[in-house]
């Protein structure tokens, strides 16, 4: 009797305000949730106002580009409504021409050409001269076009010119991965001298992984001494670490080339103290390692003080204690210190990794042939062909790849104990 | 004596305009460097003495760069831009650029018109050409003995002429020189190049010397390139050969044949905010006595066939400038004009191309 | 690593003294460039290359043309007598001091912003209850994926709406964008490691949160906030892609002005640039670590 009084009095656990526990934790919790995302959010408001949205607004351009369809209504609205295949007939020549004529009036037609001439080299000229010869043109059109241009009916541009009537569409991601649509409208990969994005891709990559893998071996025993030494010293040694950081990228970059060229410094002192000849002259500029050099010293830093900074909070008590508790120098190290390094690695591998896939003008400067990177093709897009869409493209599917990347990083290496995200 | 008028014409218009909006402010984005400094000796200054008008002097890596986004967020800030030819059709097609009409521009002081006065090509639809500039390789005398290097089959002859050569990391200039040291008449070059074959011949060319090969991006690496020694021989662009040789006394030395020549273009971004004001100063810069005077600052020529009589002497009053001339006629005889058209057409392709060819080793 | 415990073996000496010696090759590595860049600041050639004369240590090899240059150009008057009229054409004119003075502005402010933000958001995103942390912490990060030159563009467009463009508030906040993934990403590692019961107790103890941030928090995270702090502020002053964009043609900044002209010359004035750069932060990272030791002494502690 007693027990199921006591059973029913407590049923319901009490705070000391007597609302149930179950509700206090409740409401706890989400007070807690909400501090929390208090805290972050008027960061959150500024990146997405700052960023978010603009940065939205450009990439929007990679699968939504207007210069045809706005420019040639006439035939645009004729391609989406007429389901033709191939060469279209005299109807289609007359829209065609009639949008010519229009282009070349509001001074338009230089869009439409180099829309076309993105995916079909040549049209431009082709697209501009049609325009300005449009208003003597006499029906019927057709015949009159091929005249000019037999190209015109070259069923690959019809088919293009039917997709860019539709705003919206996948071609600049098939461009950015070296594949195109063929006269069948199937997906197919471009030829193989024209392949050229997804290699980078690659390159840029493994470039960096590369890179983020030898600034961590470097960082290490650095960012180690500089948090294990007493501060007085470790201070005026941190300066070496970040005098090189104020130190523009151009200057670097080109001390580098003074440096490392074969008829730099450091060749210079090998041939001068007889190490090698003068015809043995050692290649560590204008080619890979030239890029690999530069690039791990631009970006060591951003390793080593994420991991000092971690290593500066490890207690050098824990050690000790598994050094007294019997461990080797090496197991005390690996299975007690190391282990707490991790947020460190994990964030300075994270910052290299990806400065590194965003830098270009380093490789660009010193990398010889293999300096080219998947930037210097988006820079390229952006400043010189003018293709925004390219770019845009190019850079989404970058941001894919660095996003699936940081997400199995994630997942595999357990961030859950470096808690990065 | 035409000069002068149109001078004090000019003057008088400006001055007209000073009194209904006070003086004028242009913001004029060029190259920076000597470049920079030519053009404000030989236009800025004189127009601002002239007229009264400020010019706010903007140095870029490349001028050409903010103007899509400044014209397309209709926040224009450039009134004058010094761009290259490639990007000037470009820009002008993507209808970026203001239209520039010819006939406005001053006659010649003998009275032959602007059009015609100017060298072919100088004039486009949105941009008015300042200098005439080429691509020409370079060597360094002092490293090279017995016979000099005199043809662009000499420069890819590496056996004959040991040691590694600088190029531009682009398909354009590099392609047209391949196909010319291949043999290649230089009137035949595009047409060679409109075909895949020709494409593929040149790449070959350049294949044939691809481990020799010293990539450099930026133009001011090929003269550093050869005061290194690390290159033979590099292409480069003639101006910057110049000022080592002559004004700092360096012993390089231009190998003119195969030259390709280039211009370099005044244009006014769509919707500039001194759109009048930005016409008058290219009027005036592109006008014959200021051309002329740029060539004694930097080694480019100018644009219009009657400065060229008026080529003076470098600035340190002993060089004279004309034989340094792109155009002078001894270095045009196996010179090149570089096709806009085609580049226009197939820049895009021939870049992937390049691309490619680079990655593929 | 001051003195080695007594129980040191052999082995371990020898590895300790491999050690140092592969920590001080890596310093070397660090400061090589720097090494370099120094002598060629004086340099009487135009050019990035050791002369003969500089080698053989000849006076001739030698000038301060380069460190002249900073201060002429761009002044309306170079050539006249150096006395105060000289000076303050310089100061007002110079471009190099314009320059100077503007990166430190932009560079200064957006650190500060994004180290506010960026800190103050890293305590929320460290919290085990923070709800979408993943997608927050992607989004946040995202600054440093997205090509600059397309963040550039994109952010112009956006400011030429709103009026930010060609103005200093502009520059700052894009530059605070662009350093905050830094200081999130150091601070949150700095927070891995913080043992939570110490801010709890704080708090049971009745101290505000804010005492317990001021007080507890952040002298514990202080290291990852200088990390991120000195990130944000290199990145700012480093940075060329967004000023082209979005500031106005007086508002030139360091980098932008050395990357001017490079289509005709690299001019050694960048490295009398650097070298002044080298010096000032020497100085300025040396006072610090004085104070600090003045400090230590003030307060009686023992030498850290």
């Amino acid at each position: 009797m007693s027990a199921i009084d006591i059973e029913q009095n407590n049923q319901v656990l009490t705070a000391a305000d007597g609302t149930p526990l179950r509700t206090a934790l409740a409401r706890a919790t989400r007070r807690a949730k909400w501090r929390a995302f208090g805290l972050v959010l008027p960061l959150l408001l500024f990146v997405i106002v700052t960023f978010a949205v603009p940065i939205g607004q450009m990439l929007v351009n990679s699968f939504h580009n207007t210069a045809f369809s706005d420019n040639m209504p006439t035939l645009s609205a004729y391609l989406s409504e007429n389901d033709i295949s191939g060469v279209p007939d005299e109807a289609a020549f007359e829209a065609l021409v009639t949008d010519l004529r229009l282009a070349r009036e509001n001074k338009t037609i230089g869009k439409v050409a180099t829309r076309m001439n993105y995916e079909f080299s040549g049209s431009r000229s082709q697209f501009t001269g049609a325009a300005r010869k449009a208003k003597k043109l006499e029906p019927p059109y057709k015949e009159a076009l091929i005249k000019l241009d037999k190209d015109w009916e070259d069923p690959l541009l019809w088919n293009i010119m039917k997709r860019a009537a539709n705003p919206v569409g996948a071609s600049f991601y098939l461009a950015a991965l070296d594949m195109e649509y063929d006269e069948t409208g199937s997906i197919v990969r471009v030829p193989e001298k024209s392949r050229v994005y997804v290699p980078l891709f690659i390159r840029t990559l493994l470039l960096s992984g590369l890179i983020a893998g030898i600034c961590l071996i470097l960082a290490f025993p650095v960012a180690h001494l500089l948090a294990t030494l007493p501060l007085r010293y470790s201070n005026l040694l941190m300066i070496f670490v970040l005098l090189p950081f104020w130190t523009s990228l151009l200057v670097r970059t080109t001390s580098w080339i003074t440096l490392l060229q074969s008829q730099g410094v450091f060749n210079d002192l090998l041939v001068a103290s007889g190490v090698i000849n003068d015809d043995g002259r050692f290649q560590l500029m204008y080619n890979q390692a030239g890029t690999i050099i530069a690039m791990t010293h631009i970006l060591l830093p951003f390793m080593v003080l994420p991991m000092y900074s971690v290593m500066k909070t490890i207690p050098p008590t824990y050690v000790r204690a598994a050094r007294s508790l019997g461990a080797s120098s090496w197991t005390a190290f690996w299975k007690v210190y190391f282990p707490q390094t991790i947020p460190g690695i994990g964030a300075g591998i994270l910052l290299v990794f990806i400065l590194a896939v965003g830098y270009y003008i380093t490789p660009a400067l010193v990398g010889g042939s293999s300096g080219q990177l998947i930037s210097n093709e988006i820079a390229r897009h952006m400043l010189s062909s003018l293709n925004w869409s390219l770019a845009a493209a190019l850079g989404s599917v970058l941001l894919f790849i660095i996003i699936l990347l940081y997400w199995l990083y994630d997942r595999l290496i357990g961030i859950d104990n470096m808690k990065l995200g | 004596m035409k000069f002068k008028l149109l001078l004090t014409s000019t003057a008088v218009s400006a001055a007209m305009f000073a009194t209904a909006a006070n003086a004028g402010e242009l913001t004029i984005v060029s190259w920076g460097g000597a470049y920079t400094v030519s053009q404000t000796e030989a236009y800025y200054k004189p127009w601002m003495a002239a007229t009264g008008h400020k010019i706010n002097s903007v140095d870029d890596a490349n001028p050409a760069t903010p103007i899509k986004a400044q014209v397309e967020a209709g926040n224009v800030s450039i009134d004058v831009a010094d761009i290259e030819y490639s990007d000037a059709v470009r820009y002008c097609d993507e209808g970026l650029l203001e239209e520039i009409d010819a006939s406005v521009l001053p006659a010649a002081p003998d009275g032959t018109p602007a059009v015609d006065d100017f060298i072919e090509g100088a004039i486009t639809d949105c941009a008015v050409a300042n200098i005439v500039w080429s691509t020409v390789f370079a060597y360094d005398a002092s490293k090279i003995s017995g016979d000099a290097p005199s043809s662009l089959a000499d420069f890819y002859d590496t056996e004959k002429f040991p040691g590694k050569r600088g190029m531009r990391k682009s398909a354009k200039a590099n392609l047209e020189m391949a196909l010319i040291a291949d043999g290649v008449a230089p009137e035949d070059v595009y047409a060679t190049l409109e075909t895949d074959e020709g494409v593929a011949q040149a790449l070959a060319k350049m294949g044939s010397i691809k481990d020799d090969i010293v990539w450099w991006e930026a133009g001011a690496q090929a003269p550093q390139l050869l005061a290194d020694g690390e290159v033979a021989m590099t292409t480069a662009y003639n101006g910057r050969i110049f000022g080592a040789a002559v004004g700092e006394g360096k012993p390089f030395e231009i190998v003119w044949d195969g030259q390709i020549l280039d211009f370099d273009l005044y244009a006014i971004p769509k919707g500039a905010p001194n759109k009048e004001l930005a016409m008058e100063f290219i009027k005036f810069a592109t006008s014959t006595e200021p051309l002329a005077a740029q060539a004694s600052w930097i080694s480019y020529g100018p644009a219009r066939a009657s400065s060229s009589a008026l080529v003076g002497k470098y600035k340190d009053g002993e060089t004279d400038m004309a034989p340094h001339m792109p155009t002078a006629p001894d270095n045009m005889k196996t010179a090149l004009v570089n096709n806009f058209e085609f580049w226009a057409d197939r820049q895009d392709e021939l870049d992937e191309q390049f691309s490619a060819w680079l990655l593929s080793n | 690593m001051a003195k080695l415990p007594a129980y040191t073996t052999t082995g371990e000496r020898i590895w300790h003294y491999t050690y140092l010696l592969i920590c001080v090759l890596i310093f070397l590595f660090l400061i090589a460039p720097i090494l370099v860049i120094i002598p060629l600041s004086f340099n009487a050639e135009n050019y990035f290359s050791f002369t003969k004369e500089m080698l053989s240590f000849d006076p001739e090899g030698y000038s301060l043309r380069h460190y002249d240059r900073i201060l002429t150009h761009g002044m309306a008057n170079p050539d006249i007598p150096r006395d105060s009229v000289w000076w303050k054409d310089a100061w007002a004119n110079a471009q190099w001091i314009h320059a100077a003075k503007n990166s430190v502005i932009i560079g200064v402010l957006a650190t500060i912003l994004a180290t506010l933000l960026g800190t103050v958001a890293a305590l929320g995103l460290s919290r085990p209850e923070m709800p979408f942390r993943r997608l927050i912490m992607g989004l946040l990060i995202s600054p440093m994926i997205v090509p600059l030159i397309i963040t550039a563009t994109g952010l112009f467009f956006f400011y030429s709406k709103t009026g930010l463009a060609h103005t200093f508030p502009g520059i700052i906040m894009a530059h605070a964008t662009l350093g905050i993934p830094f200081v999130i990403i150091t601070v949150t590692a700095t927070l891995v490691g913080f043992d939570h019961s110490l801010t709890r107790a704080a708090l049971n103890l009745g101290a505000s949160p804010v005492t317990v941030f001021r007080e507890i928090t952040l002298p514990l995270i202080l290291p990852g906030v200088i990390s991120g702090a000195l990130f944000a502020f290199v990145t700012s002053f480093d940075e060329v892609v967004v000023v082209l964009f979005v500031a106005a043609y007086d508002q030139q900044t360091i980098p932008r002005q050395m990357w001017n002209g490079i289509r005709e010359q690299i001019s050694p004035t960048i490295l009398a640039v650097a070298t002044i750069l080298v010096i000032f932060s020497i100085i300025l990272l040396t006072t610090v670590e004085l104070l600090r030791r003045r400090s230590e002494r003030l307060r009686g502690i023992s030498p850290a």
